[in-house]
Formats: C-alpha cells, structure tokens, sequence
C-alpha cells in the first residue's frame, strides 16, 4: 500500500503552521499538560517560551487554563494526546468550552490508534462520538498534512470552539497543495455511481486505495474525505445516497458516535439506502500498530473493497 | 483604600438589601440554595462595591477584574448583586428559575452580562481563574482576577490541580477566596471529607494565605485590598463565614443547603433581615 509515496507525520504540519500563524498573531499561545515532545512543541517552546503554558500532567486543568486564557483574549491551543485530552477533562471541555462558548483550539494528538501497541488506555476511539455530542465544537479530523495546515489555519480565525483530531501515523498526501478547508464541507476525491465510500483522518488514504481495487473490479465509487463531523455536510450525504445509492463509512473509532454514525443519522432521516459502517467495532482493540489494527477491523483497502463489494449487493 | 466608618456602613447595608432581595427571589422561585448564598453575600458585596473594577455599562471591557463564582449553585447571590449593581434589571430577578429565564439556577456567561464563565459543576472556577490571571500575565495587563469558591467543593482534585500551576506561574495577580462555612451539600465537611488544616494546605502549595471573618464587611475589604502584595505569589483567602448566615433557623444548619422557606419561615427570615437594617 503506498508503494513508493512519501508518508507525513501530520504533527509537523500542525506545529508548523501554528508558528506561522504565531508569528503574526501574538494573541495565539500553546497549552499541554508536559506533551511537548509529543505535541511537537518544541520550537515553538524556544521561539516564544512564555506563551508555551505547560500545566504539568493535569487535563481538567489544561482546559480549565485554555478557557481562561480565552477570556483574557488569547487564542489558546491546546494540545495533548487525545485520550486524555477529550476524556479526562471531558466535563471541562462540556461546560468551561462549549457551553461557555469560549474560543479554546481543542488539538487531540495521537489520536484513533496511534498508539496502538500501547494499548487501549491510550487509544482515542471514543473522541468523536463525545466532542459531537457537544454543542459549539467544530470537529475536525484531516487527512493529510495539507489539510491539516488548512484546518489549523482555519481553527485559528474561526470564533468559536474547535477540536482538531491529529495523528502521528503517517498518511500520503491526497489533497491538491491549494487546498483550503471549510467547515462542513466534504471533498470530492473521486467520483463514481455504484456507492459512496466516505472517510476521514488516515482512512481516506486507504479508502482511496479501496476505490481504485473496486474500480478493476467494475464497480465505480465515489470517494468522499469528510474532514468535518460536526458540522457534517449533509448536502454530500444526500447526493451521495441518490447518486450510489448506497454508503460504506471508514474510520478510526468506535463503529458507534462516531463518523459513521453521524452519516446514518442523515441517511435515515433524509435519503434512507444501505449502509455499512466500518471501524472498531465495539471493544477494546488488542494489542498492535495503527496500521495493523485498522488491517484487523477490516480496513486495509481489500476489506474496505470487500465490504463495499457486499454493500452494492444489497442494493435493490 | 481605607475604608471609613460611613463607606462600610453602606457595604453593610447594600450586603443587607441582598440578602433581603435574595430570599425573596429564592422564595419566590420556589427553589435555590440560600443557605450557601448567605454565606457568600457579604463577600460578594466586598468585591463588587469595593474591590473589583467593573463596569455595568461595559461588561465585556477588555481592563475588567475578572470574577469568577465557582460555587455556581448559588448564582442567586450573584444575579442579585449583579442587579443591585446595575448589570441587569432588577425586575429580571422575578424570572430566577422560569422557563426560558437566561437566570438558571447556575450562572451563564453567554446570556448574562457581568458572567464571565459557566459553573455549576464543582472545581471548574479556580482552572479558568488561573487561565484568566496567565493571560493578564502574558500582557502585562494591571486587571486582577477573583474566584470564589465553595469550601467542600475543594474536595475536587481539579482545584489542587489549578493551585499548582498558579503557584509555578507565580500568579501574583490572582486571588482565590474560600467561603468557608464548614458545612456541605449533605453534612459537615468534617465529617466527610476534611480539608483541614487549610491554611496549611494552600500554603503548601505555594500560596500566600490569610484568615478572615467572612461577615466582617472592614475586615474583607482590609484584606481583599492587600491581597496580591507579595510579589510572584498567588493570594488566597480564607473566609470564615457561617451557612444561612442572618438568618436565625438557618444558620450553621446542613438542611439549609438548599431548603426553601415556608410562607412562615420566609416572614420571619424577612422581619430578622429588615430588623437588621
């Protein structure tokens, strides 16, 4: 898979682009909870070490800061691995962010199965399903660097709450360089009539992969990267249920709140057609890479393609 | 500032008409939680009409003190001096409670002028407080930031994580005040979960601390206008203050956590606080 395309770590396009932005904005400042290295936030702790807030290892506190420094006018981004960021500080990110309305970049590293072999504590397979169910929180999970570049561009002049799901796997480029992103907008990766598959974070790769193997089989799918959860494109979904007539979502979380889930919830109300939701599906993943994990759940592009192939089965 | 006789009588009597004005709108609403709202009115009384710089007209001006109520539960206090300060209508606290009111029984920033962060969950106020006070920080801003938060809410974990950093950051601008009544929602702390000794804990966290008569209106002042002095430390006040404080039958009592008064219990607790003035 990926034979021969360059993989890049997301992170170094996040922090990349946030000294950019830093440089010219000094309102925007760093929040971690001692993951400086594994936020990648090193350079940015040298360039201007005073607006690197390290609370020490200490979530609700993080977040509880973040807000804060968003009344004082701060454009705070705050970053930790995405398992203890959106679940240990939960109830801060509900009532000190979203509903406060406060203007706190939420950034989930590593999330989905980054740390795969590290074991179930440290996966983030629940952080859809509880960032969407809260109001005011953008929802974001890029796929590339490039769009990660433009979802931090984005999280930086957005007003308003924003929970940016990064990883540390490596994925291929697979937006064009010009790429700029928009909230609740879904991009069209490939066209096709035969179903829809729709992906986000380092599943649209290997979802992409997926269509090209269908496509020697006959069967032409439309590929669609859907960055944002919530808000989701409802627009895409709709087109994409008329014009396949049925949807396989992929993505690296629970089968249940996640990407998936906030389809369907379009897809019954609106254009109802077969579905199948892809992901982990249900427990506690075993031990294992990201990549090898996501092969075992049935999404390396032969069981994306497998999946999809019964999908267009089941089509009246 | 030193305060004279004539400015803290009028403290006294603006701490009274809040009283006065809350249990009426607890009364009214049918609901609240006024033992911990007497409690903590002669400190909110110090802070809004003595110490913080704010400004009803602007509430959202960026040199603003920063408060912040963490003990949300008693957002009745708050609206009540929010409105005697004249951030909001005081016809409004009729509403306290009613479908639709933007006065729920815990404080919201979005709706209501003079909030600056949404509390009601316990251990929320001291983390943002510490945000609010690093942003100032970073800015070099003269605007200085209060929380006030319950005594039994310390029992959370979040707080102790707040008062680590605000000590590592050497938030000198920062000032957390316990309302400590001794008592929380179901028993005495003391029979639960004890804080003390108190002091001793904040000091070892690297705060500076002081001691004070919650109800005693000159001795709140003297201290809230010298917290802050020693440099690179953040301040932190220990107000000794009694639940239902005023109010004969409820003070010091659990059950008046958040009981409200029958016709007869409110006429007396009325004619106590209006025999005070």
């Amino acid at each position: 898979m990926d034979s021969g395309r360059a993989l890049h770590d997301c992170r170094d396009a996040f922090v990349e682009t946030l000294e950019a932005l830093a440089a010219e904005n000094r309102d925007i400042v760093a929040v971690c909870n001692d993951s400086v290295g594994s936020s990648k936030l090193g350079r940015f702790r040298d360039r201007w070490p005073e607006r690197l807030v390290n609370v020490g290892i200490a979530e609700q506190n993080m977040v509880g800061v973040g807000a804060g420094l968003a009344n004082g006018g701060k454009i705070p981004f705050v970053c930790a691995a995405s398992p203890f960021l959106t679940g240990r500080a939960l109830e801060q990110i509900k009532a000190d962010v979203a509903y406060s309305e406060k203007n706190v970049k939420l950034c989930g590293i590593s999330s989905g199965m980054a740390y795969g072999e590290l074991g179930a504590t440290h996966h983030s397979i629940e952080d859809f399903a509880w960032m969407r169910v809260l109001p005011n929180i953008a929802t974001i999970a890029p796929a590339d660097r490039i769009e990660t570049a433009a979802a931090v561009r984005f999280a930086t002049t957005h007003q308003g709450a924003v929970f940016l799901r990064l990883s540390r796997v490596g994925v291929p480029d697979i937006l064009p360089e010009d790429h700029s992103f928009e909230l609740g907008k879904a991009n069209l990766l490939r066209d096709g009539v035969d179903v829809t598959l729709i992906a986000n974070g380092v599943l649209s790769h290997r979802t992409l992969a997926a269509a090209d193997l269908l496509a020697a089989q006959g069967i032409d799918a439309r590929v669609l990267n859907m960055a944002s959860v919530r808000p989701i494109d409802r627009e895409a979904i709709v087109a994409a249920a008329r014009d396949s007539g049925a949807i396989l979502t992929c993505e690296e979380h629970s089968i249940h709140g996640g990407l998936g889930s906030a389809v369907a919830e379009v897809v019954v109300e609106s254009c109802p057609v077969p579905m199948k939701i892809l992901g982990v599906p249900g427990i506690f993943a075993p031990t294992g890479s990201a990549n090898f994990l996501l092969d075992e759940f049935g999404m390396a592009p032969d069981g994306i393609a497998e999946a999809a192939k019964t999908l267009v089965a089941r089509k009246g | 500032m030193n305060l004279d006789s004539l400015n803290i009588n009028a403290l006294k009597e603006t701490a009274r008409r809040i009283r006065v004005q809350d249990l009426k709108t607890v009364f009214g609403a049918g609901a609240g939680h006024i033992g911990g709202e007497m409690s903590a009115i002669d400190i909110l009384t110090t802070l809004y009409f003595h110490v913080l710089r704010v400004y009803p007209d602007a509430p959202d001006h960026p040199e603003r003190d920063r408060f912040v109520l963490s003990k949300g539960h008693t957002a009745c206090a708050l609206y009540v001096t929010l409105a005697e300060k004249g951030f909001i209508d005081p016809a409004e606290l009729e509403t306290f409670l009613a479908p639709h009111s933007r006065l729920n029984g815990h404080p919201n920033c979005t709706k209501v002028p003079g909030v600056e962060t949404n509390t009601g969950p316990l251990g929320h106020g001291l983390p943002v407080a510490v945000g609010m006070a690093k942003a100032a920080q970073l800015d070099g801003a003269s605007w200085r930031t209060y929380v006030l938060t319950g005594d039994g809410e310390l029992q959370e974990g979040s707080n102790w994580e707040a008062a680590m950093a605000a000590a590592q950051f050497g938030l000198d601008n920062l000032t957390v005040i316990v309302d400590h009544n001794r008592l929380q929602q179901g028993a005495r702390l003391a029979e639960t979960n004890n804080l003390a000794p108190l002091a001793d804990k904040f000091e070892a966290f690297g705060w500076t601390v002081r001691e004070v008569d919650g109800h005693d209106i000159a001795a709140l002042a003297d201290v809230l206008d010298s917290s802050g002095i020693e440099s690179g430390k953040p301040s932190c006040v220990i107000a000794h203050t009694n639940k239902g404080q005023g109010i004969s039958f409820m003070q010091d009592r659990v059950e008046w956590h958040h009981k409200v008064p029958s016709r007869e219990q409110f006429e007396q607790a009325l004619a106590e606080l209006e025999g005070a003035a």
